[in-house]
C-alpha cells in the first residue's frame, strides 16, 4: 500500500495532547492530502488550514415517532431496545429521543405499524479545500449525546478525496473514537511523555489492539528527561515514530493558529520523517500480511 | 396504597439506594396489609436508559408512589405519565421512611437529576 492509498488515523487517550497539530501538520507536509476533523464536539483544524471556500450539509439522525391511536400497548418495542429509550404506561408510548441510538428496530418489531420514522437534524459536515489540502469537518450540534452518526457520514466522504487521509480523532477511547478509526489502514498514538500521557497512552493503546490496527506512536512536548513514555512503549515493543520538542517557538505558532511546517524548517524535518516512518510501516505490515 | 423503594439488598433491614435507576432491588409495600416483598432490578446492568427500564419495570407493579432520594429526569419522566407520584426520602432507613410516608411527613421529590447513562464515557 503506497502513501497515495493510506488512511491514517490520529488519537489519543486525552484531549491537549496533540492529536490536531499532529493531524493538520501531516496533511499539510503530505501535499495533495485530506484532512478529516473527527472531533466533532469541538472541530478546530479548519482554523489552521483557513479555508476560503467550505460548503455545508446537515446531517439527520432517524427518531422513531409514535402515532398512538395504533399502538396497542403491546410493549414489544419497549422490551426489544437495549438502550431503554422506550417506555409505556396507561398515557401511552414514551419516546426518549437522546437515548435513542437510532437502530430502527422498534419500528421494525411493531406489530401494529405504529412506529414511523423522523429526521431529526443532528450536526452538519463542511466540506472545504485549502491550497492542496482537502477537509472535511463534522460540527455536532450542542446538546447532541452522541456524535458517532456525524462521523459515519464524515468517514463515508473521504473515499473520493485525495489520498493520504488524514483523520482527527475525538480524545479518549469511547465509540465515537472506535468509529473514527475505523476505516483507517494505521493509527497515530499521540502522547506525551509525562506519567499521565502514558496513562492516556495505555487507554488508546489497548484500543488500537483490540481493533487489531497497525499502530506508531508520536511523542509530544517532550522536554529532556522525562522518558516514562519511552520506557512504556520499550517494554511493550511500541514503535516511536517521532519526538516532537516541546518549545515555546512551537506553541506560540500553534496558538496563532499557523501550521508549523510551513514556519519552520526543523518542524517540516521532522514531519516529513514521520510520513516516511508511516509509509515505511504500513508497507512492512502489508508485506508481513500478504 | 402500593408504594415502592430502590433499595440495596432485599431485606426489610437493608438500606434504601442512593439512586432510583440504578439499585439493585425494588421494596414494594402495601400499606394496608403491610406486605412487603422485593423484585430485582433488571435494568441495573443495561449500559444506557437504566432509568427508564426500572421505571417501566415499577410502573408494571401498578404502584402509586414511589420514595427515593432522588431520581433522574428520564425515569422521573415515565413514572409521573404512569401517574405515580415520587416523595423524597432523607432517612436511609426503610422502615423510618415507610413510617414518615404514612403519617404524610415526606414532601414530593421536585429535583430529577439528569440521567447518569451516556454514551461511552469519554
Amino acid at each position: 500500500m503506497g502513501l497515495s492509498e493510506l488512511k491514517v488515523a490520529v488519537l489519543s487517550g486525552k484531549g491537549g495532547t496533540g492529536k490536531t497539530f499532529i493531524t493538520v501538520n501531516l496533511a499539510a507536509v503530505a501535499g495533495p492530502s485530506t484532512y478529516v476533523d473527527c472531533d466533532v464536539e469541538e472541530p478546530n483544524g479548519h482554523l489552521f488550514f483557513k479555508p476560503e471556500y467550505a460548503a455545508e450539509e446537515i446531517v439527520t439522525v432517524k427518531m422513531p415517532v409514535v402515532d398512538q391511536r395504533q399502538c396497542t400497548g403491546c410493549r414489544k418495542c419497549v422490551d426489544f431496545c437495549r438502550f431503554g429509550a422506550l417506555a409505556y404506561s396507561n398515557s401511552g408510548l414514551m419516546i426518549f429521543a437522546d437515548i435513542c441510538h437510532s437502530c430502527g428496530g422498534c419500528m421494525l418489531i411493531c406489530p401494529e405499524g405504529a412506529l414511523s420514522e423522523n429526521e431529526k437534524p443532528m450536526g452538519k459536515v463542511r466540506k472545504w479545500v485549502a491550497e492542496n489540502v482537502h477537509g472535511l469537518s463534522g460540527i455536532l450540534n450542542i446538546g447532541e449525546p452522541s456524535g458517532v452518526p456525524l462521523i459515519h457520514e464524515l468517514l463515508s466522504d473521504m473515499n473520493d478525496r485525495p489520498h493520504p487521509v488524514f483523520i482527527d480523532c475525538p480524545p479518549g477511547s469511547a465509540c465515537a473514537v472506535m468509529e473514527s478509526i475505523k476505516e483507517a489502514d494505521y493509527c497515530v498514538l499521540v502522547s506525551e511523555p509525562t506519567l499521565f500521557g502514558v496513562h492516556n497512552l495505555q487507554i488508546v493503546w489497548e484500543l488500537v489492539r483490540l481493533f487489531k490496527k497497525p499502530f506508531g506512536v508520536v511523542l509530544n512536548k517532550v522536554l529532556p528527561g522525562e522518558a516514562m513514555a519511552e520506557s512504556f512503549c520499550a517494554e511493550r515493543g511500541m514503535h516511536i515514530l517521532a519526538r516532537i520538542p516541546f518549545t515555546q517557538h512551537l506553541g506560540l505558532l500553534n496558538s496563532q493558529g499557523s501550521i508549523a511546517v510551513r514556519e519552520d524548517e526543523d518542524t517540516r524535518a521532522v514531519f516529513l520523517d514521520l510520513l516516511k516512518a508511516i509509509s515505511k510501516e504500513v508497507h512492512c505490515e502489508a508485506t508481513a500480511h500478504s | 396504597m402500593r408504594i415502592v423503594m430502590p433499595v440495596e439488598q432485599a431485606s426489610s433491614r437493608g438500606s434504601i439506594g442512593a439512586s432510583f435507576g440504578r439499585s439493585p432491588f425494588f421494596l414494594l409495600y402495601e400499606t394496608e396489609t403491610k406486605e412487603s416483598s422485593f423484585i430485582e432490578n433488571s435494568a441495573l446492568a443495561n449500559p444506557g436508559g437504566a432509568g427508564i427500564k426500572a421505571a417501566q419495570l415499577v410502573v408494571d407493579q401498578g404502584v402509586n408512589a414511589v420514595l427515593a432520594p432522588r431520581c433522574g429526569e428520564n425515569a422521573a419522566k415515565v413514572l409521573q405519565g404512569a401517574g405515580i407520584e415520587i416523595y423524597k426520602t432523607s432517612s436511609r432507613s426503610i422502615e423510618k421512611s415507610i413510617d414518615s410516608f404514612v403519617h404524610g411527613r415526606l414532601p414530593l421529590l421536585e429535583e430529577t437529576h439528569a440521567g447518569l447513562s451516556h454514551h461511552g464515557a469519554e
